[in-house]
């Protein structure tokens, strides 16, 4: 399957308490006509509005404007691989890890599916307990695990601790998640754009251009003077823009082929560019 | 009506009244065995001399299984090992990679749709000096064809190219642990762990239902109880839909079912409070032969897989941390209700340090709900120490430890997994013995056969599949390994005030004996013959299955 038919899927990890729930709930309510399918392990703590449920059976609930949720239980693969055959296909798949689930090794079992690409791994913490967890008899390998696997970490519940504690917290997560943007959050608010691709819809109107969303992000429109080594300007981006969360878009390399860059925090992905394709990498980064 | 069973010699497990020549039964009870003149008592008679020359013990008792082994006799069979299917036919080990290919051979001559997937079952590499299976070999029964073969530890999964092609996978460029890569780049065939098994298994005919236990499964399940002698066994981990527990209701309910089947309720897949509210629903579905409403929390992965939580200092081959598989607090919640709700659990845990967590959580919750006879059982428990053998004894917990698992992978712990010093003190019998827990072993049946008598005998010998004896202190003795089978894992599921051993008030339930596993050398306990059972009083010959 080409590259860009294939569904992206975000991955939401970290421990329980974090706000993974909120998290995707606050996806869905500004899902924006975005049809969001969001696979979570169980039902249970699933808030979601019943004015948003049009229908529920076992699995799976039927949202309005045409999102759904699922629950994969003890299979996610084979989950995902119904997912696949559902008809309309959702735009985008947010995958709700459990809290001892290391998203990492979900994206080495979906990267063997056609039918899905990894759009990024997102790990939340309570900056309040994050580090305790990290010291847990039991749970601290996994908690490290799983910041070691994100390209997004959400230090959330932000606003309850003081500034100092959040610098704090904010270098030593910028230790423990070397691949990772960190996004300071509260109550799991972030825009859907940081968490889930949607370049297609950014309002970039022409070179150098900087577009403010209401403080909370940035969109610039890179655009390279002539050929380039596609790696090598993929790590310029991730060195050079402060506050990188994400950046797609295609440039001629010097061969002369065009290839398309995707970069989610620190990670970047080259992949031969659909025909067609302009050269252009938009990038999304906070603060600033 | 009473009848009144002679036999050569009747083993009770009674300790009151250990040996007899007959047992009297009425209405699928006991009423009492001793001489045939004591039972004369009882009033008029039929006496029932097809057990005369037959040794009678009390049914025996499989605490861990799963009712799959029936289901998954549907495929080729190609283990290393001689094994005996539910129609008593036993299929000769495949003793070398060209015996499986030409045992392989033989099942694909026999199915005529050229698309039709061949399955196969219990491959084992570890005999064959490690040597793995490739797709080029698979290829040679079929091109045309998707091949599978799961693993007897049924974490790995070796199928042939057809197979990689229909799931997307025979391409170069796959970078994922568990898919090893051949010389060429492509996959070699190989798939380890249930995700990356997953989307080619659908295509080798191991679907989605396949761990599920259907009706013809369950049929066939009980047949092989009734070959090993088992007149209760469990089906440790199932969803337990309304649809299965209603085909399963009227399935063991027949009068020709001959076994008594205890389903726990997997915590997968829902919250903990919806576990405890369904498994308090099941239980009162329960019938005599169905028993409902116990939990199944699985906590790690396995110790082969590299999955299992254990503590430092960690695997021998300096492998990561396993996984777990349920957080703390989940597992303290369920622990907790089902303390105040009087739910009873077994947990999975393999490692070491699954283990020393389901100890914590159950220190904290009887704290809180103090129970006195809970009777929460750790099941595998394989690497436990001592020190933890005397906490469980405190906590009031009961083990099961996996004799067989030591025969089959004890090797592998050695060499590779645990190393020398833990591998000997895993499934450690006499330790659990000597500090007071209530222990019963078992098969984990489809993983390793079902069949408590070998069970036994591999908690009396302790040898591995190379013939090496390991944990020589471990051993124990002819009549712990029998109470084991029997009354032991009774205790742990709760129901040895009905079955376990022969007296006066319990289920006639009995295994039937061609010799006496008393007067037999311990080493050939394995090999004693199973001519059936006799089960609620009804009497099964395995020959006439």
């Amino acid at each position: 399957m080409p590259e860009q038919n294939k569904m992206p899927v975000t991955i939401i990890g970290g421990y329980l308490g974090s706000g993974k729930t909120t998290l995707v709930n606050h996806l869905l309510r500004n899902a924006d006509g975005k049809r969001l399918a969001i696979m979570v392990n169980e039902f249970g703590e699933l808030p979601i509005d019943a004015d948003l449920i049009e229908a529920q059976d076992d699995d799976i609930i039927s949202l309005s404007g045409g999102c759904v949720c699922c629950s994969y239980g003890n299979d996610l693969i084979m989950a995902m691989m119904d997912m696949a055959k559902m008809d309309p296909r959702p735009d985008h798949i947010v995958l709700e890890a459990s809290g001892v689930a290391l998203p990492g090794a979900i994206a080495n079992s979906l990267s063997l599916l056609n039918d899905y690409s990894l759009d990024g791994i997102v790990v939340l913490t309570d900056v309040e307990t994050i580090r305790e967890r990290a010291g847990d008899k039991y749970m601290s390998d996994t908690v490290l695990r799983q910041l070691e696997d994100a390209d997004i970490v959400l230090m959330n519940k932000a606003d309850l601790v003081s500034d100092n504690i959040s610098g704090d917290v904010s270098s030593w997560l910028a230790e423990k998640s070397p691949g990772a943007q960190i996004i300071k959050t509260e109550r799991s608010v972030v825009h859907p754009t940081l968490m889930l691709q949607d370049f297609e819809r950014q309002p970039v109107s022409g070179l150098g251009m900087k577009h403010h969303d209401a403080g909370q992000f940035n969109t610039e429109l890179v655009v390279p003077d002539g050929p380039v080594d596609a790696c090598q300007m993929a790590n310029d981006l991730i060195e050079n823009t402060p506050g990188l969360v994400r950046a797609k878009g295609f440039v001629k390399s010097i061969n002369g082929t065009m290839q398309t860059i995707q970069i989610v925090g620190k990670r970047a992905e080259i992949t031969p560019a659909p025909e067609g394709a302009e050269v252009g990498v938009i990038t999304i980064s906070v603060g600033g | 009506m009473t009848t009144i069973f002679s036999a050569r010699k009747i083993i009770t497990m009674n300790p009151s009244n250990p040996e007899a020549t007959h047992v009297a039964v009425r209405d699928g009870r006991i009423l009492g065995a001793g001489s045939l003149q004591e039972l004369e008592g009882w009033g008029q008679y039929t006496l029932d001399e097809t057990f005369k020359d037959k040794v009678i013990m009390p049914g025996l008792v499989e605490g861990h299984s799963h009712a799959m082994e029936g289901t998954l006799w549907k495929y080729t069979y190609v283990g290393f090992f001689d094994r005996m299917d539910p129609h008593g036919k036993v299929w000769d080990g495949a003793g070398d990679i060209e015996a499986v290919i030409t045992r392989l051979e033989e099942a694909n001559g026999k199915i005529d749709d050229p698309d039709a997937p061949l399955p196969a079952w219990s491959l084992d590499p570890i005999y064959f000096n490690n040597e793995r299976v490739s797709r080029e070999q698979l290829d040679r029964v079929s091109t045309t064809r998707p091949i599978g073969i799961m693993h007897a530890s049924g974490h790995i999964l070796n199928v042939n190219s057809k197979a990689l092609e229909l799931a997307g996978l025979l391409k170069s460029g796959i970078n994922n642990p568990g898919v090893p890569l051949g010389k060429d780049g492509l996959p070699t065939g190989e798939l380890k762990g249930p995700d990356v098994m997953t989307p080619v298994g659908i295509h080798v005919g191991f679907d989605r239902d396949m761990l599920a236990c259907d009706e013809e499964g369950l049929i066939d399940f009980a047949k092989l109880c009734v070959r090993s002698g088992v007149t209760t066994a469990t089906d440790l981990a199932a969803r337990l839909p309304e649809e299965a527990v209603n085909m399963m209701l009227e399935v063991t309910a027949r009068k020709t079912f001959p076994a008594r089947i205890v389903p726990l309720r997997y915590h997968h897949g829902v919250t903990p409070d919806e576990l405890i509210k369904h498994a308090t629903s099941l239980k009162k579905q329960s019938t005599d032969r169905l028993r409902l409403g116990k939990i199944k929390v699985v906590v790690d992965g396995s110790i082969q897989g590299f999955s299992a939580r254990i503590r430092w200092p960690g695997y021998y081959n300096g492998a990561p941390n396993g996984l777990w598989y349920i957080s703390p607090e989940h597992l303290r919640h369920i622990i907790n209700a089902s303390l105040e709700k009087d739910l009873h659990i077994h947990t999975h845990t393999n490692g070491d340090e699954a283990t020393e967590l389901v100890l914590d959580c159950m220190e904290e919750g009887l704290l809180k709900h103090p129970s006195r006879d809970h009777r929460f059982t750790l099941q595998h428990c394989q690497l436990a120490d001592s020190a933890q053998f005397r906490r469980m004894a405190k906590l009031g917990m009961c083990i099961n430890l996996f004799a067989n698992h030591h025969f089959y992978w004890g090797d592998e712990h050695y060499n590779l997994t645990v190393g020398p010093e833990r591998a000997k003190r895993m499934n450690a019998c006499a330790t659990a013995i000597e500090s007071g827990v209530p222990m019963a072993i078992h098969s984990d049946a489809p993983i390793t056969p079902l069949g408590p008598l070998f069970t036994a005998w591999c908690a009396i010998n302790r040898l591995t599949a190379s013939g090496r004896t390991q944990g020589e202190e471990e051993k124990i003795d002819i009549d712990e390994a029998l109470y084991a089978i029997t009354l032991g894992a009774a205790y742990t599921l709760k129901l040895d005030g009905e079955i376990g051993s022969i007296e006066s008030g319990k289920r006639a339930d009995f295994a039937i004996l061609e010799s006496d596993p008393e007067d037999t050398d311990p080493t050939k306990l394995k090999d004693i013959k199973v001519w059936g059972t006799v089960q609620d009083g009804r009497i099964f010959s395995a020959a006439d299955l």
